[in-house]
């Protein structure tokens, strides 16, 4: 048995005990968590736009995408709608889902499956809206592991831009085969 | 790729007869380690992260066998079917296996460099069932019916001239179009259809958590979630040296590996993959393929600890000026070439003298392995097991004279600096020296440092 013949390899084969180093805290320098997250964003071609209240939301949305048609509003959406948009996922023009905490050091939205509706949703949507509220923003990764790390979901995601390749000769390309667009909306 | 004979300075000489392109690739390349060296600069704790995950791989690496049970018992309680590879060819018959049960025709692969490694995508054409690269570098070289010739950026020797041509000829893009944009939108749109019909989807690993049998896979494009959340079956390919023990650690590896790979804070998504969904199936297949024939081997071991980020590729000088396809294994470049003589001494003897051993690559390696040192090791190695051609054990028995003994370095830099003036062509002779072909050779000095030291230092 294959499993067998490599443990037993491993075993045979590895060096002598070298102990766990502690886990370090390190502190994000930046005070400003909604600046810093806003330029992460930026900088990995998404967008960060501060709401004062959720109920802006909608015509935020209707503002900013005027064409889409085919919307799966997850916050403030009808139910029935949404269930008979997911029937053909890859039609959605936009999905608003909402996101359980924003890294600063890197604009990372962490999402679990539960947060997706269905795993496939902010991937296969033309357009990604994702809303997070300004207090669960933390520095750096370190911070963010320290909150969602034992939550352990069936499937979770960090989020960081639109997709975007640059392999035709390193030209940036935002919408790769994922959204070709992420708005961010933080609430205070 | 594997199976031809053609060495690394033969087929770098091929690479360097285009000129333009040689100066292109090496800019290029030497553009995203200057991408790279701005963000890192951003992070304080740099050299602690480093650190930091240089430990956490030695000590996964000193309990791998504990741990990997530890992740398999993980990963079958979260209703994942484990398998167990020895080598490329039981990898290969494992996923065609999960294939031929389903009855799946339609497959779609993200990014895998251990499936690259392991051919799989030539062992399944021949079995008649098509693999759609779907990682748009990737699938550039599969329709081109190339290997990837990097890491993390897989045509990276490609023209968009080059890639237009073939959309062209495959996805029917028009004639003479290579407008990047317009490019990697038909692609989307070729891929999409894919992704839709696909029944199986393969993806590879950055990182297998122990506690939790979790695995993370980190992409750009989002084509790995894409196939694995819409076929009914996802495989995972992984060797084992994926491994960290706990999830908490994913913290300092997720911050190193994109701002070393490319100079973006993170990819973006990092996608963690634990249980599959309602409905679909999840397989995780663990491959050997000489990891623990390496992990025995106390020079080369900590070559497992690596994590894929490619920077050593982009800050080698030889790396840069040869191209990915010289080193005619599944990853090139330096870590390449210390993975690759495990595998096959014979065949790969050639790569660990594609290098000038100036060490940048061990100065960017995020996880610190020693790359430069092991390629020397590795010549040793290689010169005491004859694999070596005898010329070039000849002139490495002269350089480890001469390097030893001050005075003798001294006797022959003089000597060379004379000679090379009085017959510059025996530096430039293509048949002893391989370099030379396509190079120039500044012109030496009068004197050597030393003695220009000697003569000036008085008056400093
Ligand atoms: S050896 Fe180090 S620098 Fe090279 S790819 Fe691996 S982790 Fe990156």
């Amino acid at each position: 048995m294959s499993r067998d013949k490599i443990l037993t390899a491993a075993r045979q084969n590895k060096p002598a005990l070298v102990p766990l180093p502690e886990m370090a805290t390190f502190v994000f320098a930046a005070n400003d968590l909604v600046t810093a997250f806003t330029a992460s964003i930026t900088k990995a071609g998404g967008a960060a736009t501060v709401l004062g209240s959720l109920q802006e939301l909608p015509a935020k949305i209707k503002e900013g995408w005027p064409d889409a048609r085919r919307v799966a509003d997850f916050i403030h959406g009808d139910s029935n709608t949404n269930a008979s948009l997911l029937k053909e996922p890859a039609l959605l023009d936009l999905v608003v889902l909402k996101g359980q905490l924003g890294v600063a050091e890197n604009g990372a939205i962490w999402l679990t499956d539960k947060d997706c509706v269905e795993r496939v949703l902010p991937f296969i949507t033309q357009h990604l809206v994702l809303v997070i509220d300004e207090q669960t923003l933390v520095g750096n990764m370190h911070q963010a592991y320290g909150i969602m790390g034992k939550q352990n979901p069936d499937y979770g995601v960090f989020i960081a831009g639109p997709s975007k390749t640059a392999d035709i000769e390193q030209s940036l390309v935002i919408g790769a085969h994922g959204p070709r667009s992420l708005q961010v909306f933080i609430c205070t | 790729m594997n199976t031809h004979n053609i060495t690394h300075p033969e087929a770098a000489s091929e690479f360097l007869r285009n000129k333009e392109r040689v100066q292109w690739h090496d800019e290029t390349l030497w553009f995203v380690r200057y991408k790279r060296d701005k963000v890192v600069n951003e992070i304080p704790e740099w050299e602690q992260l480093r650190e930091l995950a240089s430990q956490i791989k030695d000590h996964t690496l000193s309990r791998l066998d504990e741990y990997l049970q530890e992740f398999e018992a993980a990963a079958i309680s979260n209703g994942v079917t484990v398998h167990w590879a020895a080598d490329a060819a039981e990898h290969n018959r494992i996923v065609h296996g999960i294939m031929a049960k389903h009855g799946a025709q339609k497959i779609v692969k993200s990014k895998s460099m251990l499936t690259e490694e392991c051919h799989l995508n030539e062992y399944l054409e021949a079995q008649g069932i098509e693999v759609v690269d779907t990682d748009l570098g990737e699938r550039i070289v599969q329709l081109n019916k190339e290997m990837p010739s990097h890491i993390v950026l897989p045509a990276i020797h490609i023209k968009k001239e080059e890639v237009g041509e073939i959309f062209h000829q495959h996805l029917g893009t028009e004639k003479g179009a290579s407008d990047p944009l317009y490019l990697a939108l038909a692609a989307r749109e070729h891929l999409r259809q894919k992704f839709l019909a696909a029944d199986i989807a393969i993806t590879g690993v950055n990182f297998a958590v122990a506690e939790t049998g979790a695995i993370v896979v980190c992409t750009n494009e989002g084509n790995a979630d894409l196939g694995a959340h819409l076929a009914k079956v996802h495989i995972a390919c992984m060797g084992i040296e994926k491994l960290i023990p706990r999830t908490e650690h994913l913290s300092v590896f997720l911050r190193l590996l994109a701002r070393n790979a490319t100079g973006q804070n993170i990819t973006a998504y990092s996608s963690h993959f634990r249980k599959p969904a309602a409905g679909s199936e999840m397989h995780i297949v663990i491959v050997d393929n000489g990891r623990t024939t390496q992990l025995g081997r106390e020079a080369f071991r900590n070559s497992l600890k690596c994590i894929r980020c490619g920077a050593c590729l982009n800050t080698c000088p030889v790396y840069r000026r040869s191209g990915g396809h010289s080193y005619h294994n599944a990853t090139a470049g330096p870590i390449g070439a210390i993975l690759a003589p495990n595998l096959d001494m014979r065949k790969n003897a050639d790569l660990p003298f594609a290098s000038t051993l100036c060490g940048s690559c061990t100065d960017v390696c995020p996880v610190k392995i020693d790359i430069h040192n092991q390629l020397y090791q590795w010549r040793q190695v290689l010169t005491k097991e004859g694999y070596v051609p005898a010329a070039k054990t000849a002139s490495m028995k002269v350089m480890a004279g001469v390097l030893s003994s001050p005075a003798r370095y001294t006797f022959a830099g003089k000597w060379a600096r004379k000679l090379l003036r009085w017959f510059p062509s025996l530096a430039m002779n293509k048949k002893l020296n391989p370099w030379a072909r396509q190079r120039d050779l500044p012109e030496p000095p009068k004197e050597s440092f030393r003695e220009w030291y000697k003569k000036n230092s008085r008056e400093l």
